[in-house]
């Protein structure tokens, strides 16, 4: 009895012990990045030991446990505006860019075969194309064989970075969409049916015939789901892949972008993907403990250089050099704890 | 004597202390329940205060303007647990029957573990088997038996899934209040000339009408609460149901769905949803109760 | 009763006794059906490192789910560590002090109506009243929210199976000077035990497969299960959700579908094991 009560409480004690080599980091937010966060608080635990914790919950989630303080970063594919930023007292710099893709799931229909344009894509989410052999999905795909199925949308059901990106990018190809449904980070879909995160839209989309659906370029690849090639602003139909992606941030303007905040949507060039965004970290300006905060940005500076690679694999685009030298000078300014800098260039 | 009581403690004193111990850990069971109800209420009054009573009647549901409105939810979660119930009751009233009246022991032993094997099985279990196996099956089977090109998600499915998790629990149920019936009683029907069927219908179900009752919504209200099996299969869209085929969303599914990300008075909207479930869940719960507890006062009696 | 022809009666009966084998065989079929289908998608996934290796990201070789193992049994033994001991001690005051009284009858009142509550509720409860408050995420909340579930079924069980103790063993105790409260522990409770026992494993098994109450306390995580007070915590239940429907890689379904088969068979083991006891004690 008395060998069973102190194993108890040594089991007790073992339990309440935070991990005793480094603090265990917190993090929460977007699915768009989250097949490479993933992996990257993985890889890191086996390179410095430091455990680094990242939920996949939904940009809108990421913010609103950032914001309460209930995690150390935040991830989000939608930006914070500066105002809002202040006034939560958070800093946000970009970790990595990658393309949304439309996918769909028709009968005969093969990776990157399908064509659809961005005005067409909007009627499309909007419910005012309702079959798949309607006539302007026709002209754009000529000599395609196209079933007269129903269209099915896949939408997203909880608070997505993934959904403001693809809302913004419909807005600004269709008066139409903007006007009815505008863009955010959940909007009132015309049709449609729900998933939860990208995964949820790519089972969804997996499992029903005649269904269409949007999400980020690894989830397409890695589960096998056909692809659509899109008609850019410069009027070529482009394949998602890593150059197209690239070609969209090439000529982002970074200095200029208060809090970093970069719509890469719809940019011109001729290779350019029409989808593609930049998916944030968001952190707090006054961090409460100094050790706590060096690790935290220690590690963000690891995946900026150590984790470029790995995100190549994955289809995602790695912030470039400049860039990463800019947000890490603002570190230096902006992240203090008890009145002490905590990163030092 | 006075040195022989000393060594003796207290017992008077522990019985009392232990009686105490023993009747507060009693009543922390009414304390929860009454501490659910009111930290629910606590934090769903900013919803109530701005969206009032329309909430309850209202379908729009704007994420991007903060407007919200239940009436997808309520209506979903009463829908598919109607479906639930239009076949898990007649199913296991049928089952219960034969089980007790028509089948030998050799047969009603192993089905009767059937059936219990079946309540246990986890509700994630039956979200999965739904999601991955019963949703194709359904596209195939509404495809052959009426031509519509279904997409697996929607009403339906949930109801059935969900009837098959309430059956065997009414079943259990049944079973236990038709073996409670006299003997005597049928077997005065069956020398009367009654057949099988006319006995249940006759003398089983109305000796038993109590219980019965109870049953159903014993079923029912385990079936209003279900989250995970329906989660995986309804949908998830806020929409009111169209059709048995249309796709939408329950209460608990909408609250797990939404509450990880929820913020302001989305927060607040998602306690109300809970506030509403809690209320509809005890009013069943204590009809049943209360209905129960007079059947067994009744057969106690007889 | 109607006068109808003889028959139409037989008939009539005949054709509800097809209807009822029927639905009987529907029943089973569909219950063959599932557990087929969790057997044979699941088995894919067993191995040995599927049982020692903890779950790692997509992407990674290997990976398994020996921390949401580890973390559902912690989760679990917190739980019953919350809820048994209220629970008996709540079982015994029915029982023993109070059988028939209007305090009594609505405290089992309300045990019985907390029973049908449902369980997302209870992770609610524990999400405000916890998480919320001291704003994190910890298997202690996970254990709580499970606590809350088991405490009504573990209290009705212990009152029902301390009732069934014959008297004579309460009254020839008291009559040799025994106080009430080491006449309980060791003469009551004792001649229980397997039906106690048997009550906490039927509650377990009631909680083994809950997913919604873990969603909003104890959350899931790739990592081992040891900063249980303060971290969310690995589970299997929480860990199926997030393969199953935040993934839609195959190899992920796959470990889904182990972990399902595992805690399928860790449940319907118990019920079995639970059930025997109990007709055992029935026919005795």
């Amino acid at each position: 009895m008395k060998r069973m009560l102190i194993a108890g409480l040594a089991a007790t004690a073992a339990m309440s012990s935070p991990s005793t080599s480094a603090a265990t980091l917190n993090g929460a937010g977007a699915s768009f990045p989250a097949p490479v966060y993933r992996i990257w608080t993985y890889n890191y635990k086996q390179a410095s030991g430091a455990k680094v914790n990242y939920q996949s919950v939904g940009s809108g989630a990421g913010i609103n446990q950032i914001k309460s303080k209930t995690v150390d970063f935040g991830a989000s594919d939608k930006p914070l505006k500066k105002v809002e930023l202040d006034q939560a007292g958070l800093i946000q710099f970009p970790m990595l860019m990658g393309g949304v893709v439309i996918v769909v799931n028709v009968p005969g229909i093969a990776n990157n075969q399908l064509k659809l344009d961005g005005k067409t894509l909007a009627d499309i989410f909007g419910g005012k194309i309702k079959k798949w052999n309607d006539p302007t999905i026709m002209k754009l795909n000529p000599g395609i064989k196209l079933p007269a199925m129903p269209v099915t949308v896949v939408h997203r059901s909880d608070g997505s970075g993934t959904t403001w990106i693809f809302t913004t990018y419909l807005s600004q190809v269709s008066s139409v969409w903007e006007k009815q449904v505008g863009s955010g980070k959940a909007v009132k879909w015309p049709v449609g049916i729900g998933g939860q995160k990208n995964p949820g839209i790519a089972n969804n989309v997996k499992k029903i015939p005649g269904s269409i659906g949007y999400i980020e370029y690894t989830y397409a690849v890695e589960s096998k789901i056909p692809t659509v090639q899109l008609k850019n602003k410069a009027g070529k139909f482009v394949k998602p892949n890593l150059n197209s992606f690239q070609a969209a941030g090439a000529n982002a303007d970074w200095k200029n972008a208060p809090g970093y905040y970069m719509v890469l949507t719809d940019k011109p060039g001729a290779a350019t993907w029409p989808i593609t965004g930049v998916t944030y970290i968001l952190i707090h300006k006054e961090q409460r403990d100094i050790a706590k905060a060096k690790t935290l940005l220690k590690y963000f500076d690891w995946c900026y250089k150590e984790g470029a690679a790995v995100a190549a694999r994955l289809q995602y685009v790695p912030i470039p050099k400049p860039v990463v030298e800019m947000v890490e000078k603002n570190w230096t300014r902006e992240i203090s704890a008890n009145g002490k800098k905590v990163w030092q260039p | 004597m006075a040195t022989v009581k000393k060594q003796f403690l207290n017992h008077n004193k522990l019985d009392k202390v232990f009686r105490v111990i023993c009747v507060s850990a009693a009543l922390l069971i009414c304390l929860i329940l009454a501490g659910v109800l009111v930290q629910l209420l606590y934090y769903a009054l900013p919803a109530v205060k701005r969206f009032g009573f329309n909430f309850l009647v209202s379908s729009n549901w704007d994420p991007v303007n903060h407007i919200y409105g239940a009436l997808p939810a309520i209506t979903g979660t009463l829908l598919t647990t109607a479906i639930a119930l239009l076949i898990a009751v007649p199913v296991s009233f049928i089952v219960a029957m034969y089980l007790v009246e028509s089948a030998s022991p050799y047969v009603s032993a192993p089905i009767g573990f059937a059936l219990d094997l079946l309540a246990a099985v986890p509700s994630i279990i039956y979200g999965m088997w739904g999601l991955f196996v019963f949703i194709p099956f359904m596209q195939k089977l509404v495809r052959i038996m009426t031509g519509i090109t279904f997409n697996g998600y929607g009403f339906l499915t949930s109801g059935i899934i969900l009837a098959l998790m309430i059956l065997p629990f009414i079943c259990a149920i049944m079973r236990d209040v038709f073996k409670m019936v006299p003997p005597v009683l049928k077997e005065a029907a069956f020398g009367a000339g009654a057949t099988s069927w006319e006995v249940t219908c006759d003398i089983n179900m109305k000796y038993g009408a109590g219980g019965l009752l109870g049953a159903i919504f014993l079923g029912l209200g385990r079936a209003v609460g279900e989250t995970m099996a329906v989660l995986f299969v309804v949908g998830n869209i806020q929409a009111v149901p169209r059709s048995l085929l249309s796709s939408g969303t329950t209460i608990a599914a909408t609250l797990a769905n939404n509450f990880s990300e929820a913020e302001g008075i989305l927060k607040s909207v998602l306690f109300e949803l809970g506030l509403i479930l809690l209320l509809i869940s005890l009013a069943i719960q204590i009809v049943a109760q209360l209905w129960l507890n007079r059947v067994r006062k009744q057969m106690g009696e007889k | 009763m109607k006068r109808r022809g003889i028959l139409f009666r037989k008939t009539l009966n005949t054709a509800v006794k097809f209807c009822s084998i029927f639905c009987v065989a529907a029943a089973v079929a569909t219950l063959v059906w599932i557990l087929y289908t969790v057997f044979r998608s699941g088995l894919q996934a067993l191995s040995w490192s599927f049982f020692v290796e903890p779950t790692k990201p997509y992407g990674i070789e290997g990976g398994g789910i020996a921390n949401a193992l580890l973390g559902t049994l912690f989760i679990t033994v917190g739980a019953v560590i919350l809820s048994v001991p209220p629970g008996l001690l709540g079982g015994i005051y029915l029982s023993e002090f109070d059988r028939d009284s209007k305090l009594s009858r609505t405290i089992r009142f309300s045990a019985n109506v907390m029973m049908g509550i449902p369980s997302i509720l209870c992770g609610l409860f524990v999400y405000a009243l916890l998480v919320y408050n001291t704003k994190h995420f910890s298997g202690l909340a996970g254990s709580l929210a499970l606590a809350v579930i088991m405490f009504p079924v573990v209290l009705r069980t212990s009152e029902d199976m301390l009732r069934m103790v014959p008297n004579s063993l309460r009254e020839s105790a008291l009559a040799l000077g025994t106080p009430r409260w080491i006449a309980v522990f060791t003469i009551v409770c004792r001649a229980a035990r397997n039906g106690l026992l048997t009550g906490v494993l039927l509650a377990i098994a009631r909680v083994g497969g809950e997913t919604a109450p873990l969603l909003f306390t104890a959350l899931w995580s790739d990592d081992w299960p040891f900063s249980f007070f303060s971290e969310p915590t690995a589970n299997l239940t929480v860990t199926i959700n997030e393969y199953a429907t935040n993934s839609p890689f195959e190899v992920m379904h796959t470990r889904a579908w182990g972990a399902a088969l595992i805690i399928c068979i860790a449940i319907l083991a118990l019920n079995i094991f639970c059930r025997s006891i109990l007709n055992y004690k029935r026919g005795n």
